[in-house]
């Protein structure tokens, strides 16, 4: 069994571990590294459950491998929050209700912290084009889409009143 | 689902790709994006016994002018391409088609590259570099060769490519100020492949079509140049009977499958439609109308 060790960072730890080359990202993270925020929903790279940022991309972590991301800065949904103090976006899914099951939200929150910082203030024709690659079986997409929007203007706000 | 075992290999040179491709050939795959391979493998459908990932190897990656050509280097992704201002400026048709391959965050991994050299007729830049008359530059440890787009496919999943070869770069001769061009993709939900689409690049002369390419995606077992669409409208004035003769040229060449995107009679009409839209759309921006 062709077996490696890889470093990297996750939500700002320097991590190192050993990984069979065939192990997914997902999987690595998930039952190596206990982060059970990205879900496995499809894996097929449909459904964006898996969805992490890696070097400042998102990317669905079900269709790469672990030794890919050697070397990489990862942020999983468990790295958004600031200790106690939730992340604008995770107080946006919590007061415009942008979750049921909440099975795709950790995939929805860590793509729209991508998506806004790509796009600080983005329409909501654009939040829905950037959310493509999420779905969400709830149908919940009118209040995700106000999450995030929530989100936008609260980080808008605070920058302005720096 | 996990893919079987491999070896998995990181050069960070082309020559060390070519070297371990001349040594395990069909035992070995390139990992570019993985978004098509990935999946064939945890499928158990693809097995390699090594992997070879080109990720490291920036001198894959990037577009740039070279003369008369536009070079994209094999491993940029569909996210670059749609970000890429030289492409936006000269040759739009790829940028408009990147935005309609996949989602965000499979953009950000699969490549032009890989899009090209997989074979699957559902992907949608083979039938872009048809009509662009694009030719991949493929390597191996004995040298390089250039084939071009309309010569490169030979069915499913099966290309010229040999077991030893890259596709490093794909050469895209510059296309002239003035020209039009237009992709047209029906497709049922963000992510999916094409029902149909068509490729569509034009120029205009003196109120005539002086020169045409069109080429259609997931209609066949490649995708299809048709030389027949074009002649259709080249030497015409691009009159709604032109551009209906080279619909139905389109609609000739077409032989798609039956499955879920619908009956062989309903994507043979929508590769005719996409013609249709993308000649109008081609014709327009070659006019500036």
């Amino acid at each position: 069994m062709s077996s490696q060790k890889i470093s990297l960072t996750i939500n700002g730890e320097a991590v190192e571990a050993e990984v069979e080359a065939r192990t997914l990202l997902i999987h690595f993270l998930r039952e190596q590294r206990n982060l059970t925020g990205p879900h496995i929903g499809c894996e097929t790279s449909h459904c964006g459950a898996c969805t992490v940022d890696l070097n400042g991309k998102s990317v669905k972590s079900c269709t790469i491998f672990a030794v890919q991301a050697d070397g990489g800065e990862l942020l999983t949904v468990e790295g958004l929050a600031n200790g106690a103090e939730l992340h604008p976006l995770q107080e946006g899914f919590y007061e415009s209700h942008g979750l049921q099951c909440g099975y795709c939200t950790p995939g929805m929150l860590t793509r729209a912290y991508r998506l806004l910082q790509e796009n600080p203030d983005p329409s909501d024709d654009e939040i829905r084009i950037g959310i493509s690659g999420n779905l969400c079986r709830c149908t919940g997409y009118q209040n995700i889409v106000k999450a995030v929007r929530y989100a936008a203007d609260k980080i808008n706000q605070a920058e302005g009143a720096d | 689902m996990t893919p079987g075992v491999f070896e998995y290999h990181r050069p960070k040179a082309v020559d060390e790709v070519l070297a371990l491709l001349g040594q395990l050939g069909d035992d070995a795959k390139v990992l570019a994006g993985g978004h098509s391979l990935v999946p064939m493998m945890k499928l158990r459908l693809a097995e390699p016994a090594h992997l070879i990932d080109i990720n490291a190897i920036d001198a894959l990656r990037g577009i740039r002018q070279d003369g008369a050509a536009i070079i994209i280097g094999a491993a940029t992704t569909q996210a670059e391409v749609i970000a890429s201002d030289l492409l936006v400026a000269k040759c739009s048709i790829l940028p408009e088609a990147a935005a309609q391959i996949a989602d965000p965050q499979v953009r950000n991994c699969a490549t032009v590259g890989g899009n090209c050299a997989n074979g699957d007729p559902g992907n949608d830049d083979p039938a872009i570099m048809m009509a662009l008359d694009a030719s991949y530059v493929l390597r191996s440890q004995g040298g390089e060769r250039q084939v071009a787009a309309r010569d490169f496919y030979e069915g499913v999943y099966a290309t010229v490519l040999a077991d030893n070869e890259l596709l490093t770069e794909i050469r895209i001769p510059t296309p002239a100020a003035g020209v039009g061009m237009s992709y047209q993709k029906i497709k049922r939900k963000v992510g999916d492949y094409a029902i149909a689409a068509a490729a569509v690049t034009l120029a205009m002369a003196d109120g005539r079509c002086a020169d045409a390419a069109i080429a259609l995606t997931n209609v066949g077992d490649t995708a299809l140049f048709s030389s027949a669409a074009a002649d259709a409208i080249k030497g015409t004035s691009v009159d709604a009977a032109a551009i209906d003769a080279a619909a139905q040229a389109a609609m000739a060449a077409a032989a798609p499958a039956e499955d879920l995107r619908g009956t062989v009679a309903y994507r043979t009409a929508m590769a005719g439609q996409m013609t249709r839209r993308a000649i109008v759309q081609a014709l327009s921006r070659a006019t500036g109308s």
